[in-house]
């Protein structure tokens, strides 16, 4: 892969994400500033900042791979991702911007006034985190491996560090200004590559996405096996392949199947999938998705920046918005990518369709090498806004609940802290699946911290006990299943399927389970419910006097 | 629950008037019984239309994978030469989305803004 513009469009990035962090910087001075930006964001603003922190490795890259892999079924990903938004705006987003809490913990305590109550939240806050920005950090490093053939761990320390020290630098005023950059640069790295990708299709004489005797080669192509595998021919042809071996195939040859590599061929990649199986696993994605993105840190820690619970709410509908605009694009990448790029269905790597797919698709030549390095800076400016966002979070919480008082040096420490972690795990751990851990930080979040903002906004009778119990029954058996899913062994048929997608049972858990406890436990309704649901529900201009800070 | 626990809802700028105090305070008691009683409407209200607003993406949307199992011709369907499913959740999905959040945040200010009327009212 020589492409002599590559390498210098992600040192852009990374400068000026840097460079902007700098300028930042002089505006940060207290420990509010660092945390919050001093709520002084405006909302145009803000909504580019959290569009442009939410859009991750997973969006950018995940979505567009999966879409090669498995076809229509996965496109509920993107939706799921969007309507996250929705149900945010319709249950959290103005309640929690009035009742003034800078963090998860925050919430806790000041809606149900338990310390313990807190402390389970920050190690959930902490372990999201960490789930969401392993996958981050891995990103990095496959698209540099990629790109420019360098090092898997390079790409991940590279980003890891730069995300560190600017979080520590910054925080999080730098940050808004980062990432709403961040989101505009995203989109016109997809945006712009996409046209001249159709525009080529076009030219190209409109070749079937789905071919009916399956994909075939658009070009010659050569396919390095990296694992022993069979490979399976239309045909019903069998051949077994030795890593190392280099396989040569011309233009029109079809696609084989191979062994090691589990994707969609034939009508299944074309039709809905109408299995018990495949039902169970849509709806748990669904239910992941559209309940999850409300319980991550990262993208509520963003809401306390709006001047009031109105703004709150505008923001969050102008984001739903960008968001959806943006999630147009990965799925023509990974349509046109099962024409161009079908060789990533022989090694597996599917995630590496949207950098790839402009040089393949548009030859070797400048404007091939040009957007090609286009969608490498854009991907790049995923990592660093995803992973810059998740760990101001996570240091937050970390630095106010487990090291101290959170002052700006305690910010700092814990910032170091929250991104070296992450930066180990994704070197120890290569093979991970980018969208599938995310989607299960999605699934973590679905059944903790969801019922716990849903039923503290909107309930009167929620304890402390009942939210407690409900955040470990549910929020600990999707976070089993998540460790089952990485570290346990190779599950199949229905267990595989409640494991692999867990939201479906852990998310109606967490809510049973939340409302019973606080039934049960109905003497310890907090004295000042009452109080509370007037400053997270009427409009800032009618309440006055204590009930506001 | 804490039936009967007094909330203080007060407008921001009025000032407390310092002389005919009893009336004063008795005009602040039953705005703090009023007040409980709206907040408690105003988080009804709001809860009942994210409610509704949420059942019309659960069938709008989450009716589509059970659409597609029953009706498999839905699937197979095409629509200026691209599958319906594909169309369906790949581009209109997201605009449908945004159409329901925008009607939210309509529907959302305007029981606040009943609220403020109502809350106001008794002390012109």
């Amino acid at each position: 892969m020589d492409n002599p513009y590559v390498v210098p469009a992600i040192v852009v990035v990374t400068l000026v994400t840097v460079a902007i962090g700098f300028y930042g910087l002089k505006l940060a001075r207290t420990t509010s500033d660092f945390l919050v930006a001093s709520r002084s964001v405006s909302p145009t603003w803000n909504a580019a900042a959290i569009g442009g922190e939410y859009l991750s490795a997973a969006s950018f890259l995940g979505i567009a791979g999966l879409i090669l892999k498995y076809g229509v079924d996965v496109l509920w990903y993107p939706v799921g991702f969007a309507a996250g938004y929705l149900a945010l705006l319709l249950f959290v987003a103005a309640p929690l911007r009035r009742s003034g809490a800078f963090t998860l913990p925050d919430f806790c305590e000041l809606r149900l006034g338990s310390r313990r109550l807190r402390r389970l939240a920050t190690a959930f806050v902490v372990f999201i985190g960490w789930l969401y920005l392993v996958p981050q950090l891995q990103g990095a490093g496959l698209t540099l491996t990629t790109v420019t053939g360098q090092p898997y761990a390079l790409g991940a320390l590279l980003v890891g560090a730069v995300v560190t020290i600017n979080v520590a630098l910054g925080g999080m005023r730098a940050i808004t200004f980062v990432q709403a950059f961040q989101y505009w640069l995203k989109l016109t790295a997809l945006l712009v590559p996409a046209i001249f990708l159709l525009l080529q299709w076009q030219a190209d004489g409109r070749p079937a996405v789905a071919a009916p005797g399956g994909p075939v080669f658009h070009s010659a192509t050569s396919v390095v096996i990296e694992h022993d595998a069979t490979l399976t021919y239309p045909d019903g042809a069998t051949v077994v392949v030795r890593p190392g071996e280099r396989l040569d195939f011309a233009a029109g040859e079809p696609v084989p199947d191979v062994s090691t590599v589990d994707d969609t061929r034939g009508p299944d990649w074309l039709l809905p999938g109408d299995s018990e199986k495949g039902m169970f696993a849509t709806y748990s994605l669904i239910l992941a998705t559209f309940l999850g993105t409300m319980g991550l840190p990262h993208v509520l820690v963003r809401f306390y920046t709006n001047p009031d619970g109105n703004a709150a709410r505008r923001t969050t509908l102008v984001v739903l918005a960008l968001v959806g605009l943006f999630y147009l694009l990965p799925t023509l990448y990974g349509v046109l990518g099962r024409v161009y790029t079908p060789q990533l269905l022989m090694t597996g790597r599917t995630d590496a369709v949207v950098v790839l797919l402009p040089g393949a698709a548009l030859g070797g030549g400048l404007t091939g090498q040009l957007l090609a390095a286009l969608v490498a800076a854009g991907a790049f400016a995923a990592f660093l806004s995803s992973s810059s966002g998740l760990l101001t979070s996570v240091a937050g919480v970390i630095s106010t609940d487990v090291i101290g008082r959170g002052s700006v040096r305690d910010f700092r420490l814990a910032t170091v802290v929250a991104g070296v972690a992450p930066i180990v795990l994704s070197l120890t751990i290569e093979t991970l699946d980018v969208s599938q851990v995310v989607g299960l930080a999605f699934a973590v979040a679905a059944s903790s911290f969801c019922p716990l903002l849903v039923l503290g906004i909107w309930w009167r009778g929620l304890t402390a006990r009942g939210a407690a119990a409900g955040v470990l029954a549910g929020g600990g058996g999707a976070g089993g299943a998540v460790l089952l899913t990485v570290l346990g062994p190779p599950l199949s048929g229905w267990p595989a399927a409640l494991v692999s997608q867990p939201a479906a049972w852990t998310v109606p858990l967490a809510f049973a389970v939340m409302v019973a406890v606080s039934l049960a436990s109905r003497s310890r309704v907090p004295a000042d419910v009452g109080a509370v649901m007037l400053r997270l529900h009427a409009p800032e201009s009618v309440v006055a006097g204590p009930a506001r800070r | 629950m804490a039936e009967g626990r007094r909330t203080r809802v007060v407008l921001a700028d009025v000032q407390p008037r310092v002389h005919d105090h009893d009336r004063t305070r008795a005009e602040l008691a039953e705005q703090t019984q009023v007040g409980e009683a709206l907040v408690r409407g105003l988080v009804r209200a709001q809860l009942a239309l994210a409610l509704r607003l949420s059942l019309v993406v659960a069938i709008g949307l989450g009716g589509l994978p059970l659409l597609f199992a029953v009706a498999p011709e839905v699937s197979t369907a095409k629509v200026a030469g691209v599958d319906l499913p594909w169309l369906l959740l790949g581009v209109a999905a997201f605009p449908f989305l945004v159409v329901v959040g925008w009607a939210y945040v309509r529907l959302a200010e305007r029981n606040e803004q009943d609220f403020v009327a109502v809350v106001r009212r008794p002390e012109r």
